[in-house]
């Protein structure tokens, strides 16, 4: 048996017995930190050895820059722009994060189904609908997600890139403005992400403290999943006489 | 803050929803064509949405192809997009206005091309759950031999994906054409009885055909309003008129 295995019926054509790397998530609200902590773990994985494919959202060949624009018109449903997404996604699974693992790569990914799906159920998508369409993705080795309170999380957005246009759910109509919108759009997220934790087996990371200890937190649950595969019993102990 | 979504056979609209299905060469599109004229001179207001036309997923589309990126999920999943961006844009607005909506292929389409082509057929299902139920969905069935004559007498050259050559079938495009579309042709049978497809025999003549679905239409039209919209045209025609 694979380590791998898919949520649902899976993709086609797939031998998850191939797949050798580690598949590690890293999850979270907008503004909590996740893509500066992607590129540190990323020079710190091939510090120590590891090759590392690093991806996230919007990325894939086939549909990242016609995604990113399309967001620019402000035009898109929310049906539409989930499963915008979930193609995009499909794309980077199949063609970059598969064959990643399947050469003992470590997939370290910003973002994952759970913002997919969380982003969608926050836009009206029935959530089991939404569940089952990204139910063809490999269920990962380990989701890390980052929590910040709401409060926290504000803080950290007005001090970096303030408040974007669909990071602050502005096509939603929420608030009266950008900050009212993006306090209770990125409440709903977290509502969202705080259901799934045990749903989905996250680890909470704590992202209230500086990045040097975040990092260091993150260093020390990835080592853990990075750690050899335990042998199996029987080679431990003498082999009994047949 | 966007209603909640609705499921296949869920939504309640008083528009009308017609969409034709059948294979390649079927004659579907010179029907469901017939029939918009048809409708408008009728005077129903009668909108028309074909299959992969959305102008944002359009491109990727495209480019996909063209350039063979397209694994079955991928291929899947635009065309899903495409579907929602057409289903949020101009399939709901016009029915809750209570208009009649055509469709030129619909979400049968997918589930025979993707399940054909190795996606989970319970999968594709849940995936275009969204989707408005049809208040008639015509199938055009026709013998792959006479759908392969009207194809080949005409129009452009068969394309890639449309040959199912994707699938690594044949390496001849033809026959790979015939064998992908045949095992099309079985899904579609399939879903006659799933989905409640009214068949029609595309083997009849065209005029056959149209009365044959203008009878199905005409039933199904009951208690939807016309609404003759005077154009500029009319008017300016009015205009001239009225003086003598």
């Amino acid at each position: 048996m694979g380590r791998f295995s898919f949520f649902g019926e899976g993709l086609p054509n797939i031998d998850l017995e191939e797949l050798k790397g580690k598949l590690i998530v890293l999850e979270g609200t907008d503004g909590v930190g996740r893509s500066t902590h992607v590129n540190l773990l990323k020079q710190w994985l091939e510090n120590t050895g590891h090759a590392v494919l690093d991806t996230g959202m919007t990325r894939s060949a086939l549909a990242g820059k016609r995604l990113r624009a399309a967001k620019e018109g402000h035009t898109l449903g929310g049906i539409t722009m989930s499963l915008f997404y979930a193609t995009d996604f499909a794309d980077r699974l199949e063609n970059e994060m598969i064959p990643a693992l399947r050469a003992g790569f470590v997939v370290l990914t910003d973002r994952y189904i759970y913002s997919l799906m969380a982003r969608s159920i926050v836009r009206g998508a029935d959530p089991e609908w939404i569940r089952d369409v990204c139910s063809f993705a490999l269920k990962p080795d380990a989701v890390f997600y980052l929590r910040l309170k709401i409060n926290d999380l504000i803080t950290r957005v007005i001090q970096t890139k303030g408040f974007d246009y669909w990071e602050s759910g502005m096509d939603l109509h929420l608030g009266q403005d950008r900050y009212d919108s993006f306090v209770e759009y990125q409440s709903r997220l977290l509502a969202e992400f705080d259901k799934m934790v045990d749903q989905e087996g996250f680890e909470i990371v704590d992202a209230s403290g500086s990045i040097e200890e975040v990092f260091d937190d993150l260093k020390g649950r990835i080592a853990r999943v990075l750690e050899p595969e335990p042998r199996p019993a029987p080679q431990k102990a003498k082999p009994r006489t047949d | 803050m966007p209603a909640s979504m609705k499921m296949y056979g869920k939504h309640r609209f008083p528009g009308r929803l017609f969409i034709v299905e059948g294979i390649d060469g079927s004659g579907k599109s010179t029907q469901v064509s017939l029939l918009h004229k048809w409708l408008e001179s009728e005077g129903y207001v009668a909108s028309f949405s074909e299959w992969n036309s959305s102008p944002l997923v359009r491109e990727v589309t495209k480019r996909g192809k063209k350039k063979k990126m397209l694994t079955p999920m991928t291929f899947s999943l635009i065309h899903a997009t495409d579907f929602a961006d057409r289903t949020e844009h101009d399939i709901i607005p016009p029915l809750k206005a209570g208009a009649v909506v055509l469709a030129d292929r619909y979400i049968y389409t997918a589930f025979a091309r993707d399940v054909v082509r190795g996606v989970h057929r319970d999968w594709v299902r849940g995936l275009y759950g969204f989707a408005v139920k049809p208040t008639v969905a015509f199938y055009f069935r026709v013998p792959l031999d006479v759908a392969m004559k009207r194809i080949l007498g005409g129009r452009d050259a068969i394309k890639y994906y449309e040959a199912g050559m994707d699938l690594e079938l044949s390496a001849d495009l033809e026959e790979s054409f015939r064998m992908f579309q045949s095992r099309i042709i079985e899904e579609y049978e399939k879903m006659v009885e799933e989905f409640g497809l009214v068949v029609i025999d595309a083997t009849l003549s065209i005029e056959e055909q149209q009365a044959e679905m203008r009878r199905i239409v005409t039933e199904a039209l009951t208690g939807t309003k016309k609404t003759r919209v005077r154009r500029w045209v009319d008017l300016a025609s009015l205009g001239k008129a009225s003086p003598t």
